[in-house]
């Protein structure tokens, strides 16, 4: 059973504190909480810390803290998936979760924590039923305009080709509900696929890993049946193949517990009955074969030049995506030895930018075409060296790491073909909006050199 | 926290509460009563305002009274008095046609942490039970554990009780999980809620309806279940296999403690659990969210302890990224070393390579004691490895990589040529005490094969002034010894030096006790300090003290998914040892150490038998037991004593073996200095044949140490008297240290 659940900011000031129970400590466990945090030694694991008698668990979800503390005996797996579901009811209530968004909803998060739990013991965080009990609306810090167009995210819709949803349409509060009457009816689904890629320093490929998961964020007041479809092609594990293409296939997968799935060994489609809110209908993991190439390879060069203590680094970035497809926000990011001083740069194109962070080398390119290949020349100077310099490079350089978004794009192949409601939302409106969006973005993409 | 100002926020907001305008516009009013309930958030006191509060109380808006509720739910036990003025509101709630607002009112009556209350929520809570509405119905069920909480001395009320049992048949499935809970609340003294075969198969019937987190804590409570028969075992295994499968993992981990637990007695249904999790929990291992990461990890290192191949094909997950927290990765490298076999190893120890020149000292030095101990089974390669990171000539590497060699040479001797070989010009990059420790040991104990053994040493000795680790100085000291053993003439002079320096000008009196008792061992003649020095060595071979063993998957199972694992061994273990009562040890006076000490090294026959002879009691000098006989015979026999005393300072080994040498107790093994655990084990044996087996467990952070001695017969008295001798020679040696 949980004894107090707060919210700390990235500064340790509370922002929400409940007591449920009484039996750990007074209001000051915050504070002690804080301090153990911050002043942690590096090597101690901070995902549970003790204290008097009691144990603190948390979880970091941007920049806030949320913490429960516990007298024991209760598992860490549902302490710890509470906290996130607590995050995402939050964002669902709130619109998004941040350090404004809860002072300003103060007594809207009391009132969802106090339906949540009761006595320290868990009671409900379906949004479905928690929606009867909410009576606070939420506040949002700005407020929400559709067309708002100079936001237009990294992901149009591509079921509705003349409109454009911007990506903050789905951060919004879910129950905003009774004052607009006009966006009630959105439905977002959401393809989202992180990467998580390991190459060594001769080129081979050490580790390929996609986890992927299918999101919904309805908008919807009313259960209606949705139905959606997958991929034909799309099978799972090692033996089963489908159609005569390569197929989609993917290691395993797991779905949420209210998707019926009559019609999924036939016909790949998924049936549910959406409640208001945020959903992951679906999560699949897939790993080291992947059906098309990788989006990335880097061909790195490195000469040291121990004499002078010159280092000079060439990178060719080639991106394998098909010549359609684009990859966003690239960013490689390049740990160098410490006390690197002066940069010098010679760069493919000029939307490029490249700069010297702390001891890190930072890489930006802002679009990349697929099938283009880009380089980028780099000199560094590397003083009070030990003397001799030895031979070998300093310690410290790489390995290199790349972030990105590919809109539109999912690695594993995987596409939702259709999203259908069978009952329209409420009687008198218009039928309800549907995007689905497609992604995938690096989770980790290293490279060593 | 001490906010500047605090006071004259509460004057203005007391002032605005009472003020008939605010309170006859309700939006306004509403938001006077959230900038209390924010700055009470804050930590600022509000108590001062409790009575303008229970007046907002009594308003038909609900946002309104949730508020209020929470406020007073929150200083109730400071304003005992005041909150009573409230139970009136609260009680006519009670009654409200509306279920939410009888809900509210019930909840956040029982809720009040004061004395006293009691009288009043016992009526509302047992209508609350009957109440039609079953969001009622759960408030008023842990009502009840919150009642009997007030008054936890107050008797058992029977018929509530069995009123709670009675409504595990509810139709609502939170109110049966409520009710689960509340009686484990109420019946804690008598061990909890009884789970018996009907409520354990109307409980499994039930698992549908739940959501995860009633599914998990449902099969928790079923934890308790013992079936009857191997049938009805098999029947609630099959009943439960989806939950295996599930997509919350808090589920998945109660189901896989169940299982476990329910198949104790079948170990190959225990491993083909263990099989159908694997996916879910390394799903789990590569979550988006880093603490559940974090906690799976965790878990699976547990598993691996019994299963020790089990995730070796999917080493690959276990690969660090570059973006993760250092605590998952520091998890990731001891998970590696532990799932390597034959056809991995080179993979993973590439991988761990890499992770050696890591600009975290931290997570390098991990990387290189992993490589060590994967250095147990697959030596040459290791050796290698570790040998080739010697020429970074970095600092913090150096001095893992000596480390990790010393261990390496105990455990494995076949490898010592090849550290023999790496070790020299080790010294110039090593600056802390751990890794001079380490450097000075192999050069004492293994100088007669490395060519320049005496010049690295006589280094150390021209230094040692300006040395600031007293455990350096020791090291240092034993090492010379020893090394002056093989190579007299190499070493006489600095030894001579060293010992005079030690002796006449050190300030630290742990080395200067020590230079004085080599110097006197020195005084008795070549053949007493070769007898001293180089007695068997504590053996290698012996399982306990590496706690590598394989462990049964029951002997953890009680852990898993519980807290325990989330924690490192030994912060557990500080968590959960008891609090030390009195010291028991012999309060060491400043007499007593010296003359101890002087009868330690003036050693003669004859001086030595009043020490070790109490009454009748006397200890064979020839009790030699070997490593393998000692665990066998440490296995079979149960605790016949243990004892918590303090320990100061720092336990050396040699010190340790060579008292109680003395007396006649054999070292068997012991752990190197500054170990964590440090352990150690020893025998003895008396004339009659009984033999005595001690263990010795050295808990720095409290330091303290438990002792727990192990009799083949049982003697009582021969016992107290084995006890006694051990710990005034355990004492003498404490008392030298502190």
């Amino acid at each position: 059973m949980i004894s107090q659940l707060f919210i700390l900011s990235s500064k340790g000031d509370p922002l929400i504190y409940k007591d449920f129970r009484g039996d750990c400590g007074g209001s000051d466990v915050a504070e002690i909480f804080y301090r153990k945090v911050t002043e942690l030694p590096g090597d101690q694991p901070p995902v549970v810390m003790h204290h008097k008698g009691y144990h603190f668990v948390h979880i970091r979800h941007f920049s806030l803290y949320l913490v429960v503390t516990t007298s024991g005996g209760v598992s860490p797996f549902i302490l710890l998936e509470l906290l996130s579901r607590l995050a995402t009811l939050l964002s669902d209530y709130c619109g998004s979760i941040s350090e404004k968004t809860l002072s300003l909803n103060v007594a809207l998060v009391y009132e969802l924590l106090d339906e949540v739990l009761d006595y320290g013991y868990i009671q409900t965080t379906s949004t479905e039923m928690l929606r009867n009990f909410i009576q606070t609306e939420a506040v949002v810090s700005k407020p929400f305009n559709l067309f708002e167009l100079s936001s237009v995210g990294l992901f149009g819709a591509e079921t509705q080709q003349s409109k454009v949803a911007p990506s903050s349409a789905a951060s919004r509060p879910v129950l905003t509900g009774r004052s607009d009457q006009s966006h009630k009816n959105d439905v977002f689904l959401d393809v989202i696929e992180r990467l998580s890629v390991l190459i060594g320093s001769n080129g081979s490929l050490l580790k390929v890993d996609v986890q992927g998961e299918i999101r919904l964020k309805s908008f919807l007041p009313s259960c209606s049946e949705m139905r959606i479809g997958l991929t034909e092609e799309f099978c799972v594990g090692k033996s089963e193949l489908r159609g005569y293409g390569p197929g989609v296939r993917v290691d395993e997968v797991s779905f949420h517990g209210s998707v019926r799935l009559d019609e999924f060994e036939s016909h790949r489609i998924l049936r549910l009955q959406p409640s208001q809110g945020e959903l992951t209908i679906m999560r699949y993991q897939l790993s080291d074969d992947l059906p098309s190439p990788l989006p990335f390879r880097l061909f790195p060069s490195v000469q040291w030049d121990h004499g002078s203590g010159r280092l000079q680094v060439y990178l060719k970035l080639r991106c394998d995506l098909p010549p359609k497809s684009q990859a966003l926000h690239v960013k490689l990011h390049l740990p160098l030895p410490r006390g690197v001083a002066s940069l010098s740069q010679d760069l493919s194109s000029p939307e490029q930018k490249a700069e010297l962070g702390e001891g890190v080398l930072q890489w930006d390119l802002p679009r990349v075409q697929g099938g283009s290949q880009l380089c980028g020349l780099f000199q560094m100077d590397v003083p009070g060296l030990p003397d001799p310099p030895s031979p070998a490079p300093p310690l410290g350089l790489g390995p290199a790491s790349l972030s990105f978004e590919l809109p539109r794009y999912t690695c594993s192949g995987l596409q939702v073909r259709f999203l259908r409601l069978t009952a329209p939302g409420t009687p008198g409106n218009t039928s309800p909006h549907t995007w689905v969006r497609h992604l995938s973005h690096s989770d980790t993409y290293v490279i060593r050199i | 926290m001490p906010y500047l100002g605090s006071e004259d926020v509460v004057k203005e907001l007391k002032k605005a509460l009472c003020n008939p305008h605010i309170q006859a516009d309700r939006p306004r009013y509403r938001n006077v009563i959230q900038r209390v309930i924010r700055h009470m958030t804050q930590g600022v006191d509000v108590s001062s305002v409790f009575m303008e509060m229970v007046k907002a109380s009594a308003t038909v808006d609900i946002v309104q009274k949730k508020l209020v509720y929470l406020y007073m739910c929150t200083y109730a036990p400071l304003k005992p008095d005041l909150a009573l003025l409230a139970i009136n509101t609260l009680c006519k709630d009670c009654s409200d046609p509306n279920p939410m607002v009888r809900g509210l009112a019930l909840r956040s009556m029982c809720s009040l942490r004061m004395p006293g209350v009691q009288e009043y929520i016992q009526q509302p809570i047992l209508n609350g039970l009957r109440d039609k509405a079953s969001y009622v119905r759960r408030v008023a069920v842990l009502g009840c554990a919150k009642m009997y909480n007030l008054h936890a001395d107050s008797e058992v009320d029977g018929t509530l009780v069995n009123e709670l049992y009675s409504l595990l048949r509810d139709q609502d499935p939170i109110v049966v999980v409520n009710c689960l809970r509340a009686l484990e609340e109420i019946l804690k003294h008598e061990g909890g809620v009884v789970i018996n075969k009907p409520i354990a198969h109307h409980l499994l019937n039930r698992m549908p309806d739940l959501d995860q987190w009633g599914q998990a804590e449902v099969l928790g409570f079923l934890l308790r279940y013992q079936p009857r028969s191997e049938e009805e075992l098999f029947a609630i295994l099959n009943l439960l296999d989806s939950s295996l499968q599930s997509s919350s993992p808090a589920v998945v981990m109660a189901a896989t403690k169940l299982f476990l637990v329910l198949a104790k007695e079948f170990p190959h249904v225990q491993t083909d659990v263990l099989v159908r999790v694997k996916g879910p929990l390394l799903t789990a291992c590569s979550s988006e969210s880093r603490e559940l990461c974090f906690a799976a990890l965790c878990h699976v290192r547990r598993i691996l302890r019994s299963l020790p191949g089990h995730f070796s094909s999917h080493y690959k997950k276990f690969f660090c990224s570059y973006s993760e927290p250092h605590y998952i990765k520091l998890q990731k490298v001891e998970v590696l070393c532990e799932l390597v076999n034959d056809e991995n190893v080179q993979q993973v120890l590439d991988e761990l390579r890499d992770y050696c020149t890591d600009v975290s000292a931290d997570l390098a030095q991990a990387a290189i004691f992993a490589i060590g101990a994967i250095a147990r089974t697959y030596t040459d390669q290791c050796v290698q490895i570790l040998t080739e990171l010697l020429v970074l000539r970095q600092e913090h590497i150096t001095s893992a990589v000596v480390q990790t060699f010393r261990n390496l040479v105990w455990l494995c001797p076949q490898c010592m040529e090849a550290v023999c070989q790496a070790l020299p010009g080790c010294e110039e990059n090593i600056q802390d005490s751990e890794g001079k420790q380490a450097l000075i040991w192999l050069l004492g104990v293994h100088g007669e094969t490395i060519p320049n053994a005496p010049y690295v040493l006589e280094d150390f000795v021209e230094n040692v002034k300006a040395e600031t680790f007293p455990a350096v100085k020791m090291e240092l000291l034993t090492a010379l010894l020893r090394l002056f053993l093989s190579r007299p003439a190499e070493c006489q002079d600095m030894l001579g030096r060293l010992l005079y320096y030690c002796i006449e000008e050190e300030k630290d009196m742990a080395v200067r006790d020590r230079g004085l008792f080599y110097y006197r061992l020195l005084l008795t003649g070549i053949d007493e300090v070769k007898r001293i020095l180089c007695s068997p060595k504590s053996d290698p071979s012996l399982g306990l003290l590496e706690d590598q063993a394989e462990r049964p998957v029951n002997s953890w199972v009680s852990e898993f998914n519980t807290l325990v694992p989330m924690y490192s061994k030994a912060c557990w273990a500080a968590i959960s040892s008891p609090q030390v009562s009195e010291p028991h040890g012999p309060e060491p006076s400043g007499n007593g150490v010296l003359s101890a000490s002087g009868s330690l090294v003036s050693e003669n026959k004859e001086e030595r038998q009043p020490l070790c002879d109490s009454g009748s009691f006397l200890l064979l000098p020839n009790g030699q037991l070997t490593a393998e006989q000692f665990e066998k015979t440490w296995l079979s026999l149960e605790v016949a004593h243990r004892e918590v005393f303090p320990w100061q300072g720092v336990a050396h080994p040699d010190t340790i073996q060579t008292a109680l040498q003395m007396v006649n107790i054999q070292t068997i093994a012991l752990s190197k200095a500054g170990v964590q655990p440090w352990k150690a084990y020893f025998s003895a044996q008396d004339g009659a044949g009984c033999l005595f087996l001690t263990e010795l467990l050295l808990d720095p952070e409290q330091s303290q140490v438990r002792l727990s001695v192990k009799q083949s017969q049982a003697k009582a008295e021969a016992l107290n008297s084995f006890i006694s001798v051990l710990k005034t020679v355990i004492g003498t040696i404490v008392g030298i240290k502190s």
